[in-house]
This record gives C-alpha cells, structure tokens and sequence, in this order.
C-alpha cells in the first residue's frame, strides 16, 4: 500500500462529482419523478371516479330498461285490448250490416212473391177464361161467371 | 496474453502488473515504487481512469436530468431513474432528515464506485497492453483496487459526517456526545470518570469507518484483480473456464461492494444526525 498525494486529487474529483450530481442530476430526475407520480396517482383517482360514474350510468340504464320494458308490455296490453274491441265491433257492425240485407232481402222477396202471385192470379184466370172460351165455344157472360172465378182464385191461394 | 509471449516470470508478470503509473511531484518524472518516490507522487492511471468514468457518470445521467419530464420514461431515461429511484428509497429507509446532500451522495458513491468495479471484468491486459503501445509502461485499470481511492472516498465521507453531526448537534452538542456516550452516568463525577472512556471509544467507532470502508472495498476489488491476473498465467484453453466462473461472480461482487460503500455511508450519516 503506497498511499501518497493520490489520495487529495481524488477526494477533489469525488467532491466535485457530488457537487455535480447535487446540482445538476438529482433535483431534476426527483423532481420529473414526483411529477409522474402525482401524475398517475391523478390518473388512477380518475379512472376510479371513471369506473364510479359508468357503475352509476349501468345502474340508471338497467332501471330505465326495465321501466320501459314494464311500459312496453302496457303498451302492448292495451293495444291488443283495443284491437279486441275493433274487431267485436267491426263484427258487430259486419253483423247488424248483414241482418239489415238479410231483411231487405226478405221484403224484396216477399215483394217479388206477391207480384209473381197477382200475376200467377191473373194469368190463371186469364187462362181459365180462355180455357172455357175454348170449350164452350161460346160467349160467356164475364160478369156472370167473375164471381165463380173468383172463388177459384181464392181456392188456388190457398 | 499471457507470459508465454514474453521473457517475463509469473512473479514479474503480477508485480508488473499491480504497479500504478507513478508520477513523482518533486521530479514531475514518472517513477515506479522501487524509487520510493513518496507522498508527493500521483497515480496518473487511477486518477485518469476513475476521472473518465466518473465524467462518465455525470454526463450520462446529466442527459436525463437535461431534458426530465413527468411523461412515459423510454430507454435510458428509464434506466436513470430505476438507479436513482432503488438510492432513493434506500436513503429514506436509512435517512430519516430533510436533505438534498445524501441522495446525490449515496448515487454518486454507488454508481462511480459501480463503474471503477466494472474495469475489473475488462481482459487484465486489455488496457495495459494499448497503453503500453503509447509508451506509458504500468497501467492499473482498476482505480478501486488503489488504495488511494478507496480512502479518499471514506475520508471524504468522514467529513460529511463530522459536518453533518456539527451541523445538526453543533459543536457543544456533538463534544458532549462525544464524552457522554455509550457510558451513561447521571452523577458528575461518574460523567467525569466516564469520559475519557467514552472519548476514547467514540474515537475508535469514527476513526474505524473510514478504514473498514475503504479497507473493505479495496481488498475486494484488489483480491478479484489478483486472481483474474492469475487466471491470465493459465494456458490459453484453460482461462475460459475459471475466467468465466470467476467473472460471473464477480458481477456480484463488484455491484455488492459499490452498494455496501453506499450503504454504509447512508448510515453512517443517519447516525450522525440522530441522537443517541
């Protein structure tokens, strides 16, 4: 071991190394770390409010989700009470239509009956007439005879 | 490589190889320790080199504090601050005061001491061969294995820690302490019989530090540097085997060495400034 002035030389370089790193090297490089840790520490502090505020926002969409499916199936509910009522009443209407036609229909018949019946009363004594015309080969005296008809007439009425 | 190339012995070959390169302040000539120049000589090889490195250090870790930020650390930036984040919590866990002075301290201490270790994993005869094609005919690449550094770094620190227990106790505080610890006495006479042991151990505990620090660091670094000399002596085809074996633990010891002398330190100053 030789130790000589080797010794002071170096106690200076070590000093002005300190002095170096103490002025220029660790404030700033502390200094940036700080910052970044303050930095992240915001960052996970928001991101922890972030995952808070879309928990809350599930929570009103699931409850509003399930008020409008409630809603929804109201909705539903009474459309499908009001197409009931549509149809019983266009049924009901469909039903008293056709009772009407049925009924006009039957007094158009019944109409079409007692023409077809005066003209079937008419034609057979007109037939009648003729028929004894033929077979008596005779003038007969209608005034006579009308009311013999007529009682014949009202026999084939009934 | 080794001494088969020369017409030197093993015996030659070691000792040239752990001579430094002596520079005699009275003659301003290079000279070797068989002139028994003195104390007025510099080592020029530990100085140059273990200023290099440190130069080094500083610069490269100035880059990073040059252009710090808070944003997303990439590459070196990234390596910068791991260093200096690992010295940080270790002087917090150590140091419990306000100061701006052990940070920078323990970093220097850690990372120059770290660099000057390093040389040690470079080919023993790397250096002393390119420097020797110059005309400089000793060089010692490992400014840790002189003894010079090593105690210039633990005297310094000695300093710090006569200043910071100055500082924080002031002069009063810190002579009482010296005399009134570790043996108590509530009496005055017992005070008075106890203080020239008290004294005298408190000596011995401040004296003690810098050697064993230096000590310490200097027979780590000095005993690797010897034995990858000797591995150097082996045949050719059987350097790689002890060489590798012994380079791998010596990554070790080397970062363990800078780290105690760090550490050490931390202590050595958190002690000072707290009372006892």
């Amino acid at each position: 071991m030789n130790l000589n002035a080797t010794l002071f030389g170096q106690m200076i370089t070590f000093t002005i190394f300190i002095w170096f790193c103490m002025k220029f090297v660790w404030p700033y490089i502390v200094k940036a770390m700080e910052e970044r840790e303050t930095k992240i520490a915001d960052g996970l502090a928001a991101a922890e409010r972030g995952q808070h505020d879309l928990e809350l926002a599930q929570h009103r969409i699931s409850k509003q989700f399930r008020e409008a499916k409630v809603k929804a199936s109201d909705i539903i509910v009474q459309a499908q009470q009001r197409s009931n009522q549509i149809i019983e009443e266009a049924q009901q209407r469909a039903r008293e239509e056709g009772d009407r036609l049925i009924a006009v229909a039957h007094t158009e018949i019944e109409q079409e009956r007692q023409r077809a019946k005066q003209k079937l009363r008419r034609d057979t004594v007109d037939l009648a007439i003729y028929g004894a015309e033929k077979i008596l080969e005779r003038d007969i005296d209608d005034a006579a005879h009308a009311q013999m008809f007529d009682k014949l007439i009202a026999e084939i009425d009934d | 490589m080794s001494v088969t190339t020369g017409k030197l012995t093993s015996g030659e070959y070691i000792h040239h190889h752990l001579q430094n390169l002596t520079l005699s302040l009275k003659t301003m000539k290079f000279t070797t320790a068989a002139q028994h120049p003195g104390f007025w000589a510099i080592h020029v090889d530990t100085l140059v080199i273990s200023s290099i490195l440190g130069i080094l250090f500083c610069f490269s870790f100035w880059l990073v504090a040059r252009k710090a930020n808070s944003g997303v650390p990439r590459g070196w930036q990234n390596f910068v601050e791991m260093t200096i984040e690992f010295i940080d919590s270790q002087v917090k866990d150590t140091f419990h005061g306000k100061s701006t002075f052990v940070g920078p301290l323990a970093l220097t201490i850690f990372v120059w001491a770290f660099l000057m270790n390093f040389m040690d994993l470079i080919p023993v005869d790397l250096i002393p061969r390119l420097a020797e094609s110059t005309g400089l005919h000793y060089t010692r690449v490992v400014p840790t294995a002189d003894p010079n550094l090593t105690f210039a770094m633990s005297i310094s620190v000695f300093f710090f820690v006569m200043f910071y227990s100055i500082k924080v106790k002031g002069i009063g505080g810190f002579s009482k302490e010296l005399v009134t610890t570790p043996f108590k006495n509530d009496s005055w006479i017992g005070k008075i019989i106890l203080s020239p042991a008290n004294l005298f151990f408190n000596a011995m505990e401040h004296l003690s530090r810098p050697l064993s620090l230096s000590l310490r660091l200097f027979g780590n670094l000095f005993a690797g540097e010897l034995i990858f000399i000797l591995i150097a002596l082996l045949p050719w085809y059987l350097q790689w085997i002890v060489g590798d074996a012994w380079s791998i633990f010596h990554i070790l010891i080397i970062l363990l060495q800078a780290f105690i002398f760090m550490l050490l330190t931390v202590v050595y100053l958190a002690l000072a400034v707290e009372e006892h």
